[in-house]
């Protein structure tokens, strides 16, 4: 017991120290500020619905998309040492995709809904597809290769729809972006945790990671032993595919519309902050998923914190900035390696005080 | 006796685990070169890099021409006139000779290319280096530019020279230029630091011999008094009786047991096409020097570049064998020349290295499961005596030797009916390549066949009971039974019909 305790501040929470600490950092700059901040409340929305509500939840709500793309690109990240900067605009497509399934149908149900994301997903694994081929077969640096789908997806999202910003309402579209009627938990919020789970077993029952990042470390030995680094990044590329489906079909559940130019607007770049805030190298190799997912909550409860205390939004994005530069900079292997010197040089005297007491 | 130059003292350093160095003392005196030896992890490299200033030392002193220095960074060593020739050539293969032996050096900046250039051409004419300055460094060879590289260390008035395994990728001649170079500089008045494993070439270019074992010093010896088999004892810390008896196993009868492999007109983008067959059981090696195409001929066997053309057959049956997947599933294992680069994936554990071929060959969905492949690792590290603080330390932080047994072990794992191993002693301390010589043999003889690389002859002889010779690319002699003799496969390498 004691052994594992250790491990867990030793060897397996290493990585995610920084993020760990950022958001405690932020709760408690919270709580100092205004300490109802976290408080949450239990009200009935629009629909008659017993809900949870508060910022705390907010926080975790608002950041699923963030947090099911930060997924997808950790491994992107991991397999290829670069980063995928058209999710964003892919998403666009996806949930175009997905509301165009919705409108073609004449009732929308469960069924229809389920048929939509199918397709939105199989889109979206498509121009996953695409990216990866790009970049695991012409070898094509994976941020130029994706600068292509980035420049047109937007628009290939507004040939879906015919220009228009349709909407579609339903009460299980409504559902999918709020709250299941009985459940007081955010849906998005469950989408994420199902995801995190599935991706989890994904782990558990193939060697995805392994095979990962053996590539992302060495591709030429991981090439002698057999294993396919282009299926390797090519598979990273339509597992991102299929988080970009479920975060555009969340983006567009959440408005029950679809706006081709603003949904999930900029996301790529917090996406990839969220990856490297979680401790993850963006050249490739070792990484940790959770991490990424603590990064994108602790981007989200920043944004959420800088608006709480009324800061305009078009300020928000600076003072975001100046945190992230701290969290970075404190994150970098520069200062990590003077921290665990002091680390060691405390150790050593206080090993030599001991003596010292032992002694006299 | 002449001027000391150079004096650490009573040098610790502590790694997180690990003590490497303890209570060292070396000392290089004016125009002397001296070879600083040991196996693997005995703290050759971490007192070099302390030098340097790679590395911070925990205690002890260093003095430079009786001037107690502080070396804090690269730049600090530099400035008290300590240079480092790498292994690995650290200099920008694609600007000119004369660019490489100026950039990044303080004054580099200031000095007009025309200048410059005549100042490199100056000095590569006084060292008899055959190389112009206007030259680009990636047309020269590997050992013109390690001269350059040299040079360029002359030039900042180094009076330190620290040579890290200059000579491993050189070949006879090349060993000789620099050779040549290194007693130049001697007589100079530079102090030479020689680290290598090539113990023919201590005696014949050093002066005076330090041995270090597990971090701690053996002692001095002046290289007259030490003989050769005393020093090797020193560096493992126990008599080398092992190796001798390891050598009359020769006349292992192959012949009579059935072929596993046959290639015929086997040829990849990088080999030419060539004919080849082992048997069960049966150790052979490829000879010849470095660029004859001895590599790239295992590669095509493994499949590991794009394979052109040719038949092969496994046991019986033929096989196509067009990527390392194929060659894994016919039971083939390939441990590649180039341990860094197509070897180890440094950053993942030991444990995670030693699975890693075993979780290919059983594929994506069948992962192993986390307590499974640590009794493999566990077992692995056992049988191997791999040394390594835990089973989940990166691969990458072992010692070169350590590293070599993960990736036999990655192998072994497979239970392979044959392996192919390039170089697998390359780099490592006697006791290991003893090791792995034993365990060649240890192998054979339950039936897997093994094709041993080497550029050392004398150990392919000791463990091979057919030698297959390529010069140039092709395959120019296959020797065995009485016919391997040194001479014999020396002759057949030069082309000895004459």
């Amino acid at each position: 017991m004691k052994q594992k305790f250790k491990n867990l501040f030793s060897g397996g929470l290493g990585q995610l120290t920084i993020p760990l600490i950022a958001i405690l950092l932020l709760v408690i700059f919270n709580l100092i500020r205004d300490p109802s901040f976290f408080s949450i409340g239990i009200m009935h929305n629009n629909d008659g619905n017993v809900v949870l509500a508060g910022n705390l939840i907010s926080i975790i709500n608002g950041a699923s998309e963030l947090a099911i793309l930060a997924m997808g690109m950790t491994l992107v990240t991991a397999a290829c040492g670069g980063q995928d900067i058209s999710v964003g605009a892919a998403a666009a497509i996806a949930g175009s995709v997905f509301v165009k399934v919705l409108k073609s149908t004449s009732e929308i149900t469960g069924l229809t809904v389920v048929l939509a994301f199918l397709c939105a997903c199989i889109v979206a694994m498509l121009f996953g597809a695409f990216n990866g081929t790009l970049v695991a077969i012409f070898k094509i640096q994976p941020m130029i290769a994706t600068l292509i789908l980035y420049t047109c997806g937007r628009s290939i999202a507004y040939w879906i729809n015919g220009g228009a910003t349709p909407t579609v309402s339903s009460p299980i579209i409504t559902a999918l972006g709020g709250f299941i009627p009985g459940i007081p938990v955010p849906t998005p919020v469950i989408i994420v945790l199902v995801a995190g789970i599935v991706l989890k077993l994904v782990f558990r029952f193939t060697s995805l990671q392994l095979f990962t990042q053996s590539v992302g470390i060495n591709g030429s030995a991981a090439h002698l032993n057999g294993i396919n680094e282009k299926f390797i990044k090519m598979l990273s590329f339509v597992i991102l595919g299929v988080c970009v489906a479920i975060a555009g079909s969340i983006g567009v559940s959440r408005l029950g519309l679809i706006n081709h130019e603003t949904l999930l607007i900029d996301i790529e770049m917090d996406t990839i902050l969220a990856v490297a805030i979680g401790g993850n190298s963006l050249g490739g190799g070792k990484f940790k998923i959770s991490g990424s997912i603590i990064g994108a909550y602790v981007i989200q409860m920043l944004t959420i914190t800088l608006y709480a205390m009324k800061v305009s939004s078009t300020d928000v994005k600076a003072y975001k900035a100046i945190v992230i530069v701290l969290l970075v900079v404190i994150g970098s292997p520069v200062v990590k390696k003077k921290v665990d010197k002091l680390m060691m040089r405390i150790r050593k005297s206080k090993d030599r005080n001991t003596v010292k007491g032992a002694q006299s | 006796m002449k001027e000391v130059l150079l004096q650490m003292k009573n040098i610790e350093k502590q790694f997180p685990g690990v003590r490497a160095l303890s209570n060292v003392d070396f000392t290089l005196r004016k125009g002397e070169i001296h070879a600083l030896m040991g196996e693997n992890g005995a703290g050759k490299s971490t007192l070099i890099k302390i030098l340097t200033g790679v590395y911070q030392m925990d205690g002890g002193e260093i003095l430079v021409e009786g001037k107690n220095v502080s070396i804090r960074s690269p730049q600090d060593a530099q400035n008290n006139g300590i240079s480092t020739v790498y292994q690995e050539i650290t200099l920008c293969p694609n600007l000119t000779v004369a660019e490489n032996m100026y950039i990044g050096r303080e004054d580099g900046a200031w000095v007009k290319k025309k200048n410059y250039e005549k100042r490199a051409d100056e000095i590569l004419t006084r060292l008899g280096i055959p190389a112009r300055s206007r030259q680009q460094l990636g047309s020269c060879s590997l050992a013109v530019q390690q001269m350059v590289a040299i040079a360029r260390a002359v030039d900042m008035e180094c009076k330190v020279l620290i040579l890290d395994e200059p000579t491993s990728s050189l070949d006879d001649k090349e060993v000789k230029m620099l050779f040549d170079l290194m007693r130049d500089l001697k007589s100079q008045g530079v102090g030479i630091i020689f680290v290598t494993h090539f113990l023919e070439q201590v005696y014949e270019v050093s002066d005076r011999i330090t041995v270090l074992r597990n971090g701690e010093l053996v002692g001095e010896y002046t290289t007259e008094e030490l003989p050769q088999v005393e020093l090797v004892a020193k560096m493992i810390g126990k008599e080398l009786d092992e190796l001798s008896s390891l050598g009359d196993e020769d006349e292992r009868e192959s012949e009579v047991k059935e072929v596993f492999y046959e290639a015929e007109g086997l040829s990849s983008t990088a080999a030419l096409p060539f004919n080849f067959r082992i048997h069960k059981g049966e150790v052979n090696g490829f000879t010849g020097l470095l660029g004859s195409g001895r590599s790239e001929s295992v590669r095509a066997i493994f499949g590991a570049d794009k394979v052109t053309g040719g038949n092969v057959r496994v046991g019986c049956k033929r096989v196509k064998i067009n990527r390392p997947i194929d060659a894994m599933k016919c039971g083939i294992g390939y441990l590649a020349e180039d341990r860094k680069r197509d070897g180890i994936i440094a950053e993942l554990s030991v444990r995670e290295n030693i699975i890693l071929a075993l979780q290919v060959m059983n594929g994506f969905f069948k992962p192993i499961s986390k307590s499974e492949s640590e009794a493999f690792a566990d077992e692995y590290i056992k049988a191997l005596n791999i040394k390594t603080a835990s089973r989940e330390t990166p691969v990458g932080s072992l010692s070169g030797g350590n590293q070599q047994k993960v990736i036999l072990a990655r192998w072994l794992l497979t239970h392979p009916d044959y392996l192919i191993l390039d170089e697998p002693t390359r780099g490592i301390d006697v006791g290991t390549k003893l090791e792995i010589q034993k365990l060649v043999l240890k192998l054979a003889e339950e039936g897997v066949s093994v094709t041993f690389i080497s550029s050392e002859v004398e150990e392919m002889l000791r463990t091979c009971s057919r030698l297959i010779v390529m010069r140039d690319r092709h395959i120019v002699g296959e020797l065995k039974g009485k016919e391997l003799t040194q001479t014999q496969v020396m002759k057949t390498i030069a082309g000895g019909d004459k």
